[in-house]
């Protein structure tokens, strides 16, 4: 029901099957949706090659994901595309709850000013992918893209993994050493590998609708219990670009799935929301019922399962996509350091940890978020029918009113990998965090932004005292933090670093490469510092590399 | 499951019948459908005020077992 035909992408003849040895690659990603391609890329920054395995040849069609959190958006921006993402999405901050026709209960997500990226921006994951895809054409040799190339067959060993490839022109063996399976919720890598993927299924159905109209709704998430056009169920809006806009109907657990989706049955409930005069075009609709669940272990041996093939949850609080890109955000460096045999394969086990958690995280906060919408008994349905009418007066009651909790960067903090806080540095930049912005000046006074500095290496970021030198270490960059400018740090001009990390004279970080807290102190020590990188297990290692 | 120990004695300070009566007097008149929203209300609004959410748990889990004693 697309009204665009999608973009393809060419189908080449891989070097397998043009007379080449097979060959084994560092590196094979399976699926390119957001998770797979951001992963190359991510991947290319760290110089690492990979090859990227698609059944398809075009970007996702229809309604899929569409809220991108401020989160992952500087995850985009790290990777190169955030720009390009933010210029063409809808950015929005604020949601609105309610109750019929009144309104219950508004929050703002991001309330204060001094961050790069907004709060969220709605972007249809067509996209997303085909921004994505042109940000891969920028490593020629590091990222091969190989579209109707579907994975048949997945033979584990000691060492690597063997694909079995089979492409329009026949079959092809792979050889790699790592393999990240990002193929999607219906993973086929997990059903060749014969693992479980338990959970919970939510009887409830929904009815998602993309429709394309000129209506004045605001750039918002608009959020109805009960709404007059939807009597006893519930609702969201959501704007897109291009005038497109995602409408969820909650249907009950009853409704018929295929006589739910048909034109006749959507048309009257999408009119009743935009009203009788208000012309509109279905873009695409689908009915779903929706589950959580997980694998029990992210990485098998050489395969590592990242995004929905790992994880899914129901899609209230946009916590699908941005777990995605949020689990590529902590995977590619530690893959790229073992890769590149500067770090043991402990690393790479550490993502499921750390990812694990945060894949409960989600699945706990979209269950609850499930379970509040769709009332089981009369027992759940008088709770939230109190917790809506107590809203409006009280404000403990509208922290309860769960019409999804939005996507926040998940904390690594009971990773092993960080150092245990002491407690000697103010502000709430804990470690496991990941970083605050903040704008910066560089000595010629040209803004800049601490996450784009930070870029993707180790980082100590520093906040010397005056006429202390700038704290360096092995294996790190030093960024440098002033409240006035001088040579080598950047300049602080808004004192907005210096408030986020509580940066008092002497206040020395350790940052990952994903833009998390590993470590804080009140003071520069090189030995504290070198103690806190062994936890990473990491050894020699080459020069910075920045950003292409 | 908590630690957290639930008062036994009165902290009704000696007013338990008028808060008795009080509760029974609010429900006159409702059907079962409301009476259940009632006090829906009134255990949110409740909880909210013991200020300490252990209590709050203990007290869910000490209503569930007295209720399960015969």
């Amino acid at each position: 029901m697309a009204s665009q035909e999608p973009i393809r992408f060419p189908y080449r003849t891989p070097p397998e099957l043009s007379g080449n040895a097979v060959r084994r690659v560092p590196v094979a990603i399976v699926g390119a949706g957001p998770v797979g391609l951001a992963a190359a890329i991510d991947l290319a920054l760290h110089g690492v090659p990979s090859v990227v395995l698609d059944d398809n040849d075009t970007v996702s069609t229809g309604s899929r994901a569409i809220c991108w959190a401020k989160r992952t958006l500087e995850i985009f921006d790290r990777l190169g595309v955030g720009d390009r993402m933010v210029a063409k999405g809808v950015t929005w901050q604020r949601g609105r709850v309610f109750r019929g026709e009144r309104e219950i209960y508004a929050f703002d997500l991001l309330p204060e000013g001094g961050h790069k990226m907004p709060a969220f921006i709605n972007l249809q994951q067509y996209y997303v992918e085909e921004y994505l895809v042109a940000r891969c054409a920028d490593f020629p040799e590091l990222i091969d893209l190989r579209w109707r190339n579907r994975v048949a067959g997945v033979a584990p060993h000691e060492d690597g993994v063997r694909l079995a490839v089979e492409t329009p022109d026949g079959s092809y063996g792979l050889e790699a050493d790592w393999v990240v399976a990002a193929d999607g919720a219906r993973s086929a890598l997990r059903t060749m590998l014969g693992l479980p993927f338990a959970g919970q299924d939510f009887e409830e159905r929904f009815l998602i609708a993309d429709v394309r109209m000129q209506a004045p709704f605001p750039n918002e998430r608009l959020f109805w219990f009960e709404p007059t056009f939807h009597p006893g169920q519930s609702a969201l809006l959501h704007r897109q670009p291009d005038d497109v806009f995602r409408i969820d109907f909650q249907l009950g657990p009853e409704a018929d799935p295929i006589a739910e989706r048909a034109p006749d049955r959507v048309i009257p409930r999408v009119q009743a929301v935009v009203g009788p005069d208000t012309p509109f075009e279905l873009e695409w609709c689908s009915v779903y019922a929706f589950r959580c669940a997980r694998l029990e272990r992210f990485v098998h041996g050489r395969v590592v399962f990242a995004g929905d093939s790992a994880h899914v949850v129901s899609p209230f609080g946009a916590r699908g996509g941005n777990g995605g890109i949020q689990d590529v955000d902590n995977l590619a460096w530690k893959l790229a350091r073992v890769v590149r045999s500067e770090a043991p394969v402990a690393l790479v086990e550490s993502y499921e940890a750390e990812r694990g958690h945060g894949a409960d995280e989600n699945i706990l906060n979209s269950a609850r978020t499930t379970t509040f919408m769709t009332p089981k008994s009369a027992a759940e349905m008088a709770f939230r029918d109190a917790v809506l009418t107590l809203a409006p007066d009280h404000a403990f009651a509208r922290a309860l009113v769960n019409a999804g909790r939005l996507s926040r960067p998940c904390s690594l903090a009971t990773s092993a990998l960080q150092t245990p806080d002491d407690g000697t540095v103010a502000g709430p930049m804990a470690p496991g965090l990941a970083c605050l912005d903040a704008p910066l000046a560089d000595l010629a006074g040209r803004p800049t932004w601490l996450l784009a500095e930070l870029g993707h290496d180790f980082v100590l970021l520093a906040f010397p005292e005056r006429g202390a030198d700038r704290p360096a270490v092995p294996g790190c960059r030093t960024l440098a933090i002033s409240t006035e400018p001088r040579e080598g740090a950047f300049h602080d001009r808004d004192g907005l670093a210096a408030a986020r990390y509580g940066g008092a004279p002497g206040v020395t970080y350790l940052i990952r490469p994903d833009q998390h807290v590993a470590a804080r102190w009140s003071g520069f020590d090189p030995a504290a510092v070198a103690a806190a990188l062994a936890r990473f297990g990491l050894s020699a290692r080459p020069a910075d590399r920045r950003a292409a | 499951m908590s630690g957290t120990e639930l008062r036994r004695g009165d902290g009704l300070r000696g007013r338990g019948d008028d808060v008795y009566e009080a509760l029974l007097a609010a429900h006159h008149g409702l059907d079962d459908r409301s009476s259940a929203a009632l006090n829906a209300r009134l255990i949110l609004l409740l909880a909210n005020e013991l200020d300490d959410p252990d209590r709050v748990l203990a007290a869910i889990e000490l209503a569930r077992r007295a209720g399960a004693v015969r």
